[in-house]
């Protein structure tokens, strides 16, 4: 059966109840009658023979030549590969980089190519346990290579193994991964979940220095970033395009691979999360009353680990190899296939119900910036075009919003909470007054590079992240939150949706036009 | 005269404890002291005066007395029944306002001649406090003889006396005293790098009012504080960085620059003033105070218990600051009307309502309130 469009609706007296995420739980809110619900399409159809797939396109690749032809006995390879940031849940074994990469190494190997390294491109993410690689790769690829030190985590902070390849003509400095940087080719192996990963962005970014990194994840290139979905009118992917160029230019030859996964998010018994209301079963209703009342008496550590254990059934919806901008057409093109959703103009107010994770919270904690993030950073910059609120309009989240941090993935994070978002939420104070500090502390450094923690300065980039979210809204309510926490974060909480909805008028005024992001599964909305 | 009077009384003592430990300022209502007539207090010589109180405070070290929660180490040293109230501003029988020294000295005692520490100007380490023509006790309000602030008349030495200038408030003039104490800690020594003030209670914000302007170290001050208000006070008064007091590890590693094994900063503080002085005060000063650093004691301990290898491992000191000297006190009148220090005083009570007094001293941070005094200038009668 061929998918349905994701498509809006208005609600009227007969909608049922709308479901919104909150963390690890979920509610369902009646939305006044004219507001708009924009949902996502259904899951793409997969591909029948995902490995007949990927063969296919490392031996017809778009822009180069075919894989086999580019490996020769001798050479260094470097296969680098997306890390825990994606795919969103974690996919169900086999993981798309493990196949990927079999078959780059299948290839690797028949052309006599001993000198394989494998890269986890981390940028300033918190580096990948045994038994995440172990899961994104499988356990031939693990056992095959981390035993010898072949498979690793880039290390951002490691300056015998980084490069300084040159700089852009606005001045950006580019160093990247030494290895990967002097090998005679470089294989990346992408997870595109949205339309923001990929391209040049890949290596200029997930091999980079934060020396580098900081040339663009900063609050002038966030602000300018309208939005990241959209390539064309994103700072943050010119300013990688144009690193891109300068490795280009310095011989670093990169055979890019991309895929596209299908927006099935949720495994059963939480399916009924991805399903249109109208649309659920009695046993799906029922689910939903067992598993709300359930959670609601459940320790907020075991619910973490009951949905930090749910593995998405994604599957592979398309695989693209070669040139790096010839195949991020492509791949973009088909994630839009899959996430794009029409919208006709702005509203006064956007809801949205966040869920329990994000790309820097795998295992771990949803802490309140990372709250922030999702819904300012992410969700928000959902869109083409422009935003789905007004200017001076009003952002209503649903979150619990714990004070709660994973101590050893965010010991940072829990000092930006505590002593930057203590002094000030502007996110240009915060940069002129705070980054150099986090991102040379020894300490966090140290934790970086030999713990599981996430770089010194990733919670100011969280924060940026939300710049032109923060920049662009009149006001941001979170409904359910911990209410210190979330006037920490300079936000005001509500104990219900109809609450935060006349909060909101205040600010926007009487009647306010309303829309409802149906979010997950992902959706780009195009806004006319 | 009317007077709270603190009796010697095992089972009130012990039922202070008891109720004390339940809520901090309940040892007022079934503990030892109790409101009651009395005959004024005898002057010891010529030249002690007579002084009727128009404010006096009540201090974290009456509120241990009242809750039962005193070391035992005090009983040599005070003598009952006494009256509480040290931090005094009262009337002169010429008409001039005083602020009371309350430290009962060699000279006060009529010692002659004086011990070493009292020759050298350190009244505060006197040797004879439980010696000479006065009943025992290192201060007045802990001293027999002389009665104390918490009443409608005491007794002074002149040499105990200073005049408060006219342009000074009594709501000022009260909080001298403990002042004074707060410059003694911060004028002790002088350090380069980052100074942490641990409580945010009187004698914490005054600490950090005499720190920013009587030392201004060169590296930040770091304060610890529980409640907003007192976030805002302590950065009003010249706090650089106001954290609650469980996130001030993190604060101090960040500040130093430090690295942290286990819960132990590598580097930490130069300086950690504890101005709470309990087991979980002396234990985070531990963990936060540099190799060689020093931990100064600034608010009254009582039993600890505590984990003494740090301090042995990495050559710390912990040194007690009590009280003050004469110029302390003379620096702490310019620094209570230059920093403005009469806003602490955050609500009065007459005697009749001592219990809510000192339960409202006990709850202060909570109730958004710093300095609770005794107002005795309506009472009926002020012998």
């Amino acid at each position: 059966m061929a998918h349905r469009p994701g498509f809006v609706l208005e609600v009227d007296r007969s909608t049922p109840p709308t479901l919104f995420m909150r963390g690890e739980g979920f509610s369902l809110e009646r939305l006044p009658v004219g507001s708009r619900i924009v949902y996502p399409s259904e899951a793409l159809p997969l591909l029948n023979d995902p490995e007949g797939a990927i063969r296919h396109a490392l031996l017809n690749p778009v822009g180069t030549d075919p894989l086999p032809a580019l490996l020769f006995p001798g050479m260094k390879l470097t296969i680098a590969f997306d890390d825990i940031s994606l795919p969103l849940p974690p996919m169900r074994a086999p993981d798309v980089r493990q196949r990927v990469i079999e078959a780059v190494l299948d290839m690797a190997a028949d052309a006599g190519v001993d000198d394989v390294h494998l890269i986890a491109a981390l940028a300033l993410h918190r580096r990948m346990t045994e038994a995440e690689l172990r899961h994104a790769l499988g356990d031939r690829v693990y056992d095959a290579f981390a035993p010898r030190g072949l498979l690793y985590n880039h290390d951002a902070e490691d300056p015998e193994n980084l490069l300084f390849i040159g700089e852009t003509p606005q001045g950006e400095e580019v160093e990247i991964n030494k290895r990967a940087a002097e090998s005679d080719l470089l294989v990346y192996v992408n997870i595109n979940l949205v339309a923001m990963d990929g391209g040049h962005k890949s290596t200029a970014t997930g091999l980079a220095s934060y020396r580098s990194l900081r040339h663009h994840h900063n609050v002038k290139t966030m602000r300018h970033s309208r939005s990241f979905m959209d390539q064309r009118h994103s700072e943050l992917h010119s300013s990688n395009w144009r690193m891109g160029e300068v490795l280009r230019k310095a011989g670093v030859k990169i055979f890019q691979i991309e895929t596209t996964l299908n927006n099935d998010t949720f495994p059963k018994p939480f399916d009924f999360l991805q399903k249109r209301e109208w649309e659920w079963s009695a046993k799906d209703r029922a689910t939903f009353v067992a598993s709300s009342r359930s959670l609601a008496r459940t320790p907020d550590r075991i619910k973490r680990s009951i949905f930090n254990s749910i593995e998405a059934p994604h599957n592979l919806t398309g695989v693209n190899a070669g040139e790096i901008e010839a195949v991020h057409e492509l791949t973009t093109a088909k994630v839009f296939e899959q996430q794009l959703v029409h919208v006709d103009g702005q509203s006064d107010i956007l809801t949205m119900g966040l869920p329990y994770i994000c790309p820097y919270n795998v295992n771990s904690v949803m802490n309140p910036i990372l709250v922030m993030c999702l819904g300012l950073g992410y969700f928000f910059n959902l869109y083409r075009n422009k935003p789905l609120v007004r200017e001076g309009g009003v952002l209503i989240m649903s979150h619990p919003t714990p004070w709660a941090f994973h101590p050893v993935h965010h010991p940072s994070y829990i000092d930006f909470f505590e002593q930057v978002l203590a002094d000030t939420t502007d996110p240009i104070e915060i940069e002129k007054k705070y980054e150099k500090s986090f991102a040379e502390d020894e300490w966090y450094r140290h934790l970086y590079r030999t713990s599981y923690a996430y770089h010194g300065v990733h919670p100011f980039y969280m924060w940026y992240w939300g710049a032109h979210a923060l920049e662009h809204l009149g006001g941001v309510i979170i409904i359910g939150g911990d209410t210190k926490a979330v006037r920490r974060l300079g936000f005001k909480p509500a104990s219900t949706l109809r609450d935060a909805l006349e909060m909101a008028e205040d600010v926007v005024g009487r009647d306010p036009s309303i829309t409802h992001l149906h979010a997950p599964p992902i959706l780009v909305a195009e806004v006319s | 005269m009317r007077a709270l009077r603190f009796e010697r009384s095992l089972p009130r003592f012990a039922a202070a404890k008891v109720a004390g430990m339940l809520a901090p300022g309940r040892g007022a209502t079934v503990g030892p002291l109790r409101l009651v007539d009395i005959d004024l207090p005898d002057l010891p010589t010529t030249d002690w005066v007579r002084l009727r109180p128009r404010l006096a405070g009540i201090c974290g070290s009456d509120l241990a007395t009242v809750d039962g929660a005193s070391s035992r180490y005090f009983e040599p040293i005070v003598s009952f029944p006494f009256v509480p109230g040290h931090e005094v501003v009262g009337d002169l029988d010429d008409g001039t306002r005083a602020v009371v020294v309350p430290v009962l000295h060699c000279a006060v005692r009529g010692i002659d001649p004086v011990c070493d520490w009292c020759a050298a100007g350190h009244i505060n380490r006197c040797e004879r406090v439980a010696f000479g023509h006065l009943d025992a006790g290192l201060q007045t309000g802990y001293c027999a003889d002389t009665g104390g602030g918490w009443s409608t008349s005491m007794v002074a030495h002149t040499l105990q006396l200073r005049t408060v200038p006219d342009g000074m408030s009594d709501e000022e003039a009260v909080m001298v005293e403990p002042t004074a104490c707060a410059v003694h800690a911060a004028v002790a020594h002088r350090t380069e790098g980052v100074t942490v003030v641990l409580g945010a209670g009187t004698i914490g914000l005054l600490t950090i009012a005499a720190l920013r302007r009587l030392v201004d170290p060169r590296g930040p001050i770091v304060a610890t504080a529980r409640y907003s208000e007192q976030r805002r006070l302590a950065a009003a008064l010249g706090a650089d960085m106001v954290v609650e007091p469980g996130e001030v590890e993190r604060a101090v590693r960040r500040a130093t620059g430090s690295l942290q094994a286990g819960a132990q900063l590598t580097g930490g503080a130069d300086r950690v003033l504890d101005c709470v002085g309990s087991s979980e005060s002396l234990a985070q000063a531990l963990r936060i105070v540099r190799p060689g650093g020093v931990v100064d004691l600034v608010g009254m301990p009582a039993h600890v218990s505590l984990d003494l290898t740090s301090l042995w491992h990495r050559e710390v000191a912990i040194v007690g600051r009590y009280a003050y000297s004469a110029e302390d006190f003379t620096a702490a009148f310019g620094l209570v009307a230059e920093a403005r220090l009469g806003q602490l005083v955050s609500a009065t009570y007459p005697l009749d309502r001592f219990e809510d007094a000192i339960r409202h001293a006990a709850e202060a941070g909570r109730r958004g309130a710093v300095k609770i005094a005794f107002d005795l200038r309506n009472e009926k009668v002020r012998n």
